[in-house]
């Protein structure tokens, strides 16, 4: 009897492995920034280039940081559903503008509206490299003691912000 | 889902390097591409071998070294500024490691939650040679010849069967 249930035991071992290794989405890398403090910025704001961007004000507050570019297809159809969340739950979103022209990057929140509190100007990357970015967009939660808590990688739809990041955000409140 | 951001990504700067291929001939260097830190030889190969050592994180199954990604040049240009500065290859590994994970490395480390991949292949080659060495022995065992003693059973048995 062994001699088949071993070889079928086996199979179907690997067979949920493999099943569970196909649905999974091989972009998204675990971040190993979870739960650390989130890198400084200090950076400028993209529209006033004279100010660095101060996220000081929301020491005790749980924000969000949101990775986008006017060159990213998704950051926009993402907008809505932050602008909407950002409001609805009164939590602070601030952009962080990666690898992109400030002038292109001014005329995209021109165009589609801007939900940021302010945005960082990011041109070479290098505050992106720090925060582990390596896709656009990437939503970073960010809790009241200034700790990375949760990063979403890729566009955000609003059934992900209800089933992924709001409870997230809920908790830390 | 992550399929559609994915292809813009993929498929959107292709078509526009396609499109801008001839400005970008006459036109001068990117304005924005980081000024690259003067190495000496030594710090040359240095970076190189990092480079190898390090998974672009967008074009997952390349180098660092392999990648035209935009982030792998970043990358790129970080180690070799931090070589300029200094640095040592572990203390730039541990840079990379700290903000994007063990999956920036190519070679994973060895710790507790990779022991089964290191040592798997080598947990499953020794089953398979103990499978191996058992269905030898037993094959082994039925072509066996016989001791005398045995040999004298069996002429017993075939002589009173007789």
């Amino acid at each position: 009897m062994l001699r088949y249930l071993l070889p079928l035991a086996i199979f179907l071992t690997m067979a949920v492995f493999l099943a569970k290794g196909l649905s999974r989405d091989p972009r998204a890398v675990p971040s190993a920034m979870i739960d650390k403090p989130a890198p400084a910025i200090g950076l400028p704001d993209l529209l006033e280039p004279g100010k660095t961007l101060d996220v000081e004000s929301q020491r005790g507050k749980v924000w969000l940081l949101n990775v986008w570019a006017s060159w990213c297809g998704p950051c926009k159809d993402e907008l809505p559903v932050l602008r909407e969340a950002a409001q609805r739950h009164g939590i602070a979103l601030y952009g962080l503008n990666y690898k992109d022209k400030p002038d292109e990057a001014r005329q995209w929140l021109a165009r589609n509206g801007n939900p940021y509190l302010a945005s960082a100007s990011d041109v070479d990357g290098r505050v992106g490299i720090e925060y582990g970015v390596y896709g656009v967009p990437e939503t970073f939660v960010i809790d009241g003691d200034g700790r990375i808590r949760y990063k979403h990688l890729g566009l955000i739809t609003p059934e992900l912000w209800r089933t992924r990041l709001q409870p997230v955000i809920e908790a830390l409140q | 889902m992550t399929a559609a951001p994915c292809l813009h990504r993929l498929l959107l700067p292709l078509v526009l390097s396609l499109l801008l291929l001839p400005a970008a001939l006459l036109a001068a260097p990117a304005p924005n591409a980081a000024p690259a830190a003067v190495l000496s030889p030594e710090q040359e190969q240095r970076a190189d071998k990092l480079a190898h050592g390090l998974r672009c994180l967008v074009c997952q199954n390349q180098t660092l070294a392999e990648s035209n990604a935009p982030l792998a040049q970043d990358m790129r240009n970080l180690i070799r500024g931090q070589l300029a500065d200094g640095k040592t290859d572990a203390q730039i590994m541990r840079f990379f490691e700290d903000r994007y994970g063990d999956f920036v490395r190519y070679d994973p480390p060895f710790k507790p939650v990779t022991w089964l991949l290191w040592l798997g292949p080598f947990a499953l080659l020794a089953l398979g040679f103990l499978v191996l060495v058992r269905t030898l022995k037993r094959r082994a065992g039925v072509r066996a010849p016989l001791t005398a003693d045995e040999r004298a059973r069996a002429a017993r048995f075939l002589d009173s069967g007789s």
